[in-house]
């Protein structure tokens, strides 16, 4: 088992657990942690490949996934944030009425 | 050139006044408005000198429309004699009324919006005169239809009046229809729609192949349209409800002689086919003894002289029905003058009564406003037949051809002439004695308004009185023999002329004595009256043919409208089957709608589910 293959698998299993995180957690601010476990298993899977094929556009897709992370948590993080102090708890399932 | 301007002249009244008349006073308008038709009369003027000069038609083609099967739809006018005496009619008499309207309309907001409906319409009647193939004269036919339904609709904030305009536009559609049929069977057998062309087949050794009489019919269908005959008369005494001189306008010198001069300008199909000649003499035979019967017990000054003049253009069908087509058009040209003038003095005698029209509330006005009887007099004379007025002349030469023509003329045809000429001269003198002469029956204060009209007015009706004086000394039958040759006399009846010229000079003074004896006293209208309950009803409601169209047409018009086409087509079917998709879309949308809960790991967990499917199937298919 070589190097990238092990690197692939890190990735995909990284992927998996922060899947299951968001699927099965409650907690908001931990379902969020769960996504950026999930961007980071597809970002060690770009970088793997990149490496592997000897190409850049892997690598300089990574510093996309990341400005657009930073992004979302920029933004999610004062939502949360807002949401817990309305509702005095994290539970993602208090927010159900926001359905509309 | 000349040609077209005289047409166009007034449609560039209609657009300055209908554009900007309303922002630049009346003095404008009027100018505009009188001036351009004054004008389009002077170059028809022109026109008729040189056609009288020269002796040939004048021709212009403006404007090639269409070409198809090597032959081209023109724009085209033409000014022959025929078109030579309409058009000095139409722009003559219409150029009065016009100025006449400066008077009458002058206190009226819609001014200038009047003055552009106006110019419009003459020049409609203008396309329809000068027009040169049916083509042209069906566009005019159409828009002066349109023209009179914006008229007679004018004061449209009453909804009496917006009806009268309607049943007034819709009752021509029902003429128009046919002349349409007639047209199409006409282009289909000749292959032209160029009158002269037209015409020339018909009047050649082998004519086309299609049926004079169908064709005939069908063309006099859309006459019966436009010249109010029965049984699509009805539009005509409702059409009284515009501004008076837009009746003079439209019932006396243009709109309804055009079933008249259509049917004469196409008169080589009628000359083959006596069908169709018998059947439009038969319907204007009935119309004038009808409509005369009718106007004997109408109250409404308006209304009588709408039905003299249902009843004078039946004299004028006859005159067509029995060849004699010059002879109508010569009635049509005295009619214009003492029907116009009629029609302009009971707009004055209204103007008078502050509005009345009810000659049971009139009375006396003689002295009060002389000009106006005096002009209304002589029309009233005129139209009776009293010689040596215009009247007289047109209607004895009517009389002498529906008794000797051998195209079709016969005692009976003669007899219900006469009958109706009396007639005409009673309810006309009725009319007369009844505004004019006995005590006043107004009320106190209408009496002390009562006050003769202003010059622009009462120089008109002089003009006109003047007119229906001395107009039938123009001879017009024998101005276009060279075109329509009168028909022959029966054999045998030549030494009858004489007789009827004393039999219809008789039968006019029957009328004037009969009026002054009944309504010089009216103890005794009103005790033949009471003796004659029964007829003076059925007259009084009009032969209640209003009321059967309403039984027999509009009624289960409207059912099968309201029932089949809004009930069950509009609402069950087209509404029914747009409702029933909306709701179906509802409903499969609402089982789908159960999953959004507002819970995020029920949402996350079918977008896993849905990602993983997609990539199954792209594995697999």
């Amino acid at each position: 088992m070589d190097k990238t293959h092990l690197l692939v698998l890190v990735g995909g299993l990284l992927f998996s657990i922060g899947l299951a995180g968001v699927v099965v957690r409650r907690n908001a601010l931990v379902m969020l942690m769960c996504m950026e476990l999930m961007l980071n298993g597809v970002n060690l899977t770009l970088v793997s490949f990149a490496q592997r094929t000897g190409t850049t556009e892997g690598a300089v897709l990574v510093f996309l996934v990341f400005v657009v992370a930073g992004a979302e948590i920029a933004i999610a993080i004062p939502i949360l944030l807002l949401l817990a102090r309305a509702r005095k708890t994290l539970d993602v399932q208090a927010y159900a009425e926001l359905k509309g | 050139m000349k040609l077209q301007l005289i047409a166009l002249l007034p449609l560039a009244g209609f657009l300055v006044n209908g554009l900007v008349g309303r922002r630049l006073g009346r003095a404008f308008v009027s100018l505009v408005g009188c001036g351009l038709p004054i004008l389009s009369f002077a170059l028809a003027v022109a026109s008729f000198r040189e056609l009288s000069a020269g002796g040939a038609p004048l021709v212009e083609i403006a404007y090639t429309w269409a070409a198809f099967g090597g032959q081209p739809f023109e724009i085209a006018f033409q000014f022959d004699r025929l078109s030579a005496v309409m058009t000095l009619i139409v722009t003559g008499i219409g150029s009065l009324i016009h100025v006449y309207s400066t008077g009458y309309m002058k206190d009226d907001p819609g001014y200038a919006r009047y003055f552009a409906y106006l110019n419009l319409f003459l020049f409609f009647m203008l396309l329809l005169v000068l027009g040169k193939s049916l083509l042209v004269l069906f566009t005019g036919w159409e828009g002066v239809g349109l023209a009179s339904y914006l008229l007679i609709g004018f004061w449209f904030e009453d909804a009496d009046k917006a009806r009268a305009g309607k049943k007034a536009f819709i009752t021509n559609r029902v003429g128009d229809a046919g002349f349409l049929l007639g047209m199409f069977l006409l282009y289909e057998a000749v292959g032209t729609l160029d009158m002269q062309a037209i015409n020339a087949a018909f009047a050649s050794a082998s004519p086309p192949a299609v049926s004079a009489s169908l064709v005939g019919l069908l063309l006099f269908i859309g006459a019966c349209g436009k010249s109010a005959q029965i049984p699509l008369h009805v539009w005509l005494p409702d059409a009284m409800a515009g501004p008076t001189p837009v009746s003079a306008l439209i019932h006396a010198a243009t709109m309804v002689t055009a079933g008249v001069y259509m049917t004469a300008r196409l008169s080589p199909i009628y000359m083959l086919a006596p069908e169709a000649s018998q059947a439009i003499a038969a319907v204007g035979a009935a119309t004038a003894f009808f409509a005369a019967t009718i106007a004997i017990a109408q109250t409404d000054i308006k209304k009588v002289l709408a039905y003299s003049t249902i009843s004078q253009l039946g004299f004028m069908f006859v005159a067509i029905g029995v060849g004699a087509y010059g002879v109508a058009i010569f009635h049509l040209y005295t009619h214009a003058f003492f029907k116009a003038c009629l029609f302009l003095g009971a707009g004055s005698v209204i103007h008078a009564m502050s509005g009345e029209q009810d000659v049971r509330k009139m009375g006396g006005l003689a002295r009060r406003i002389p000009v106006t009887f005096a002009t209304f007099a002589i029309a009233t004379a005129a139209i009776a037949g009293i010689p040596p007025l215009a009247g007289f002349f047109s209607k004895d030469e009517i009389l002498w051809f529906a008794l000797s023509s051998a195209h079709g003329g016969s005692a009976v045809l003669f007899a219900v002439a006469s009958l109706t000429a009396l007639l005409t001269a009673f309810y006309m003198f009725r009319l007369l004695w009844l505004t004019f002469f006995g005590a006043p029956r107004m009320s106190k204060e209408t009496a002390h308004h009562v006050h003769e009209s202003p010059a622009s007015m009462t120089g008109v009706l002089v003009l006109l009185a003047v007119g229906s004086a001395v107009g039938g000394f123009v001879s017009i039958p024998h101005y276009l023999e060279p075109m329509f040759a009168l028909p022959p006399v029966k054999e045998g009846l030549d030494s009858l002329e004489k007789p009827v010229v004393y039999l219809s000079v008789a039968i006019a003074l029957i009328g004037l004595a009969g009026a002054w004896h009944v309504f010089g006293d009216l103890r005794r209208a009103e005790s033949m009256r009471t003796r004659f309950a029964a007829i003076y009803s059925v007259l009084a409601a009009k032969y209640y043919v209003d009321e059967l169209y309403d039984t027999l047409l509009a009624r289960p018009l409207t059912w099968i409208s309201k029932h089949v086409f809004l009930d069950f087509g509009d609402r069950a079917l087209l509404d029914g089957t747009l409702d029933g998709m909306a709701r179906l879309a509802r409903r499969t949308a609402g089982v789908l709608a159960r999953v959004q809960t507002g819970q995020l790991q029920l949402y996350l967990l079918l977008a896993l589910a849905g990602i993983v499917g997609a990539l199954w199937w792209m594995s697999h298919v």
